[in-house]
């Protein structure tokens, strides 16, 4: 993805995460405690299984719904960086043939069944990451880290971080943009125009940062910063964290698929 | 009875590589008064305004506010009294949130938290930007930005506003707006700006600087239409008063 | 190499984030005691900075592909190892969350590959011993090169190591050694002379950034730091060999393995043959570097994993995640609709 794009998909992102809606109202703490959960379930599952994973769609598909994300954004990255999970997968049914089940007469081996779980599995536990980010700022996340007793040090640095995060960018796209404007086929890219480019921008965020240090000495700061807690754990966090979990727990331990699926055969036969 | 609140006496200045930015400064700016300094790239604008927060020592002469003269000890006091608004915004606003933002000031002075609340409302209301008090700084334009920078300080309360170039960079609304609120604050102004016609519409003072010394101070409406003055400082007559 | 989650079993991206989230810890303590206030905000702006600087690519000498910097190599020169690790795993907090890179569970994978490494020892034990007081651009250069390679030689080792006792792929340990270390040392080279072309460049524009920013470098000398290196080697051993043990008999990872709840033949059937395959993963990966691939026919080495699974059985399976994938769907167009109409009144 070029430079432009990933800036812009940042700023999506960002943009989307000061929504407004009952999910981005959910406490921090639980949204970032019940999607990890929810990793945790679904890279849980042995490597064979598929189906059994189809219901834990339900809590991206939540989050996205209720969240009011667009699909095409979510569904935009995932096949984006997918390539590195194929990339992975792809020698499991090179490797692995023995079949193992033969679905309407075709056989199928074990590494395409192993191939595909991963792929379910990278597209719930990356949906879920990106939707996490959606459904909640970034400053809510950090609060809620602190809150989760992460070093404060980090949080603030985080921060930080994140405040200048979109003013770089924009150094630096510009400074592509000069490069760009210069620039004919591959010459221009070299590393050593590369490396002064990348001095100079690494100069001026040091003297960003004294500038930034000098504003901060201005209003009197002498060494603390306050991270402002905004959220109060309320009932509806909650129920919405322990019904999550109860509800991956049956998913994780029932097999509903198959039970849907032979009650639906069974109707037919 | 009016009261010194800013004195420089022969004030030098030179950074570590030697080079000597000021060159003995002296002037006194009475309670109320609003001053704008103009000179060209380079003349000691902002080496100047630095040393009036503290940030910069003067290596040699003397500045005092308020009577407390300036040392390394007594200017955590100052900064309670000089409010400095930097050139670029985006130094200045590093909190996750406007609110946060404004706020860093007074909590860093004690200010007990209900009254904190208050003061942030304040000064939000006071540049017109209430409406973007939860909002991200990296989500707001050039001239909010700005008008948040100007918040964060007037919530400190300061009796000195120190403002380097405060409308570069703005469109000619947002430019208005800026000086419409300035215009309206009862502190001491101190304005470093190429803008000559902010000054001459915002300052009554003008002092000009060049290589590091005092080369005029008096009424804006004198020096800034002393062409041969302006020519020798690489400055131009503000623009509202050139003649096509 | 980021590691991504479904790569990841349960235990290891578990034992992982204890490691990751213990260092983090012990950092900040250290950086607390010690750490001029002045580096707060400029710790934020490096880790925007490697952030922003990743996003600018330059042409590969040779292959002439498109490349970018790692950084984490160049932020421990700059602002030694504690508020480097700390730098670091801040950046891949952001890339996890805003661009999935891995996800939230492998996170704590890849803060450990791409944080240890060159923090606590390539830049200890290399890079300082090389690089003194004035030291020449010759010295800076070899002190790089050699310090990114092995950090990320080490980073890539992690990560083959970390998928194979995770069990999900079936990519035998020697060619998963094979693809990823001579590609992390062609990307180390380079990112070796590309951090000390900017160290040296830097360090001609303003000598002070490189030399002692901040006064934070005095923590990262002495025996305080070799004592560090040894507690974190105990760690990693003890994390490593825990996880490898956890994973061969706790299959599942999380201990709710289904037979204990149900005694469903065809699921347990699964769990028991699962430890049976990574069993015989760990014969196979004892026998580094023979990568002979299991034969095609490959029945006489691997017991057939789901014997009692019949084919009604997983066309069932196949049925009901179609119904249940659609019943999620609707439930989704439910809720949009519902918002929207919510939204009208």
């Amino acid at each position: 993805m070029t430079f432009d794009a990933e800036f812009f998909n940042i700023g999506y992102l960002d943009t989307l995460s000061y929504k407004n809606s009952f999910v981005h109202r959910l406490d921090p703490r639980i949204k970032i405690i019940v999607s990890f959960i929810f990793i945790l379930f679904v890279v849980s599952f042995p490597k064979y299984e598929i189906s059994a994973l189809m219901p834990f769609f339900i809590y991206p598909v939540f989050l996205l719904t209720a969240g009011n994300i667009p699909l095409k954004a979510i569904a935009k990255k995932v096949l984006f960086i997918s390539p590195f999970a194929i990339f992975i997968g792809i020698f499991n049914p090179l490797i692995d043939t023995g079949v193992i089940i033969s679905p309407l007469g075709i056989p199928v081996s074990g590494g395409w069944l192993s191939f595909f779980s991963i792929i379910v599995k990278f597209i719930l536990t990356v949906s879920t990451a990106l939707l996490l980010i959606a459904v909640t700022s970034f400053p809510g996340v950090c609060e809620a880290l602190e809150r989760l007793k992460l070093p404060k040090l980090f949080v603030i640095q985080l921060l930080f971080l994140y405040r200048y995060l979109f003013v770089l960018l924009d150094v630096s796209l510009r400074m592509l943009r000069a490069r760009e404007a210069r620039s004919f086929g591959k010459r221009g890219k070299e590393i050593k125009t590369f490396i002064r480019l990348i001095s100079v921008l690494l100069v001026r965020s040091v003297e960003r940062a004294e500038r930034i240090y000098q504003a901060m000495l201005s209003r009197g700061f002498r060494g603390e910063i306050r991270v402002l807690k905004i959220h109060r754990l309320r009932l509806q966090d909650v129920f919405f964290a322990v019904f999550s979990v109860i509800i991956f727990y049956i998913f994780r331990n029932f097999n509903i698929v198959s039970f849907i699926g032979e009650n639906i055969r069974s109707f037919f036969r | 009875m009016s009261h010194h609140i800013v004195e420089l006496k022969d004030v030098r200045f030179s950074y570590p590589d030697g080079t000597e930015a000021l060159k003995g400064v002296s002037f006194r700016i009475l309670h109320g008064g609003s001053v704008g300094i103009a000179g060209a790239n380079g003349a000691g604008k902002t080496t100047l305004l630095l040393n009036l927060n503290g940030h910069l020592l003067p290596s040699g002469g003397e500045i005092s506010i308020g009577d407390i003269p300036l040392t390394k000890k007594t200017r955590q006091e100052i900064r309670k009294k000089v409010g400095f608004v930097f050139q670029r915004p985006d130094d200045q606003l590093f909190m996750p949130t406007v609110y946060e933002d404004v706020a860093f000031g007074p909590i860093n002075l004690g200010v007990p938290p209900e009254r904190v609340d208050e003061r942030v409302k304040d000064a939000l209301e006071k540049v017109s930007c209430l409406h973007l008090i939860n909002r991200p700084p990296h989500r707001l334009s050039e001239g909010q930005k700005r008008a948040v920078a100007i918040a964060t300080v007037i919530a400190m309360n300061p009796d000195i506003l120190v403002m380097d170039e405060p409308a570069s960079n703005l469109d000619p609304k947002s430019r208005r707006q800026l000086i419409k609120l300035l215009k309206n604050f009862k502190h001491t102004k101190i304005i470093a700006s190429h803008d000559l016609d902010l000054i001459l519409d915002l300052c009554e003072r003008c002092i000009v600087i060049k290589d590091g010394k005092v080369v005029a101070d008096g009424p804006s409406e004198e020096v800034l239409l002393n062409e041969q003055l302006l020519e020798e400082n690489n400055l131009e007559l503000p623009l509202s008063r050139q003649r096509r | 190499m980021h590691m991504a989650d479904a790569l990841l079993s349960p235990a290891v991206g578990g034992a992982m984030w204890a490691g990751s989230l213990g260092t983090l810890i012990y950092c900040a303590k250290k950086l607390k005691e010690k750490m001029d206030e002045k580096m707060i905000p400029l710790m934020g702006v490096l880790g925007a900075f490697i952030f922003a600087g990743q996003m600018i690519n330059f042409t590969i000498p040779v292959t002439g592909s498109s490349g970018h910097i790692g950084g984490g190599m160049i932020l421990t020169i700059l602002l030694g190892p504690y508020a480097a690790f700390l730098v670091i795993a801040s950046v891949l907090v952001i890339q996890a969350l805003f661009f999935a890179d891995g996800g939230l569970l492998a996170l704590g994978a890849n803060i450990w590959n791409m944080g240890i490494y060159p923090a606590f020892i390539a830049y200890p034990l290399i890079y300082k011993a090389i690089v003194k007081k004035n030291a020449s651009n010759k010295a800076i250069t070899i002190a790089s090169v050699l310090s990114v390679v092995i950090g990320l030689q080490l980073g890539a080792l992690s990560v083959v190591l970390e998928t194979k006792s995770s069990g999900i792929t079936e990519l035998p340990f020697g060619t998963f050694l094979l693809l990823m270390q001579p590609i992390h040392l062609a990307i180390g080279l380079i990112e070796g002379f590309v951090t000390a072309g900017i160290v040296i460049y830097v360090r001609s524009l303003r000598p002070d950034i490189v030399d002692d920013l901040e006064g934070v470098k005095a923590l990262s000398t002495g025996g305080s730091l070799k004592k560090v290196i040894i507690v974190l080697g105990i760690l990693a051993v003890i994390t490593g060999s825990a996880f490898s043990w956890f994973a061969s008999t706790h299959p599942d990872g999380l201990e709710w393995s289904i037979e204990k709840i149900y005694g469903k033949p065809e699921i347990s059937d699964q769990a028991s043959a699962i430890k049976e395959n990574i069993g015989k993963l760990q014969e196979k990966t004892a026998v580094l570097p023979d990568y002979s691939f299991p034969s095609k026919g490959g029945e006489e080495k691997k017991t057939p994993l789901w014997p009692a699974v019949d084919t009604g059985t997983s066309v069932s399976g196949l049925i009901g995640g179609i119904m249940v994938l659609g019943l999620i769907i609707l439930f989704g167009v439910v809720i949009k609709l519902t918002r929207r109409s919510r939204e009208k009144m």
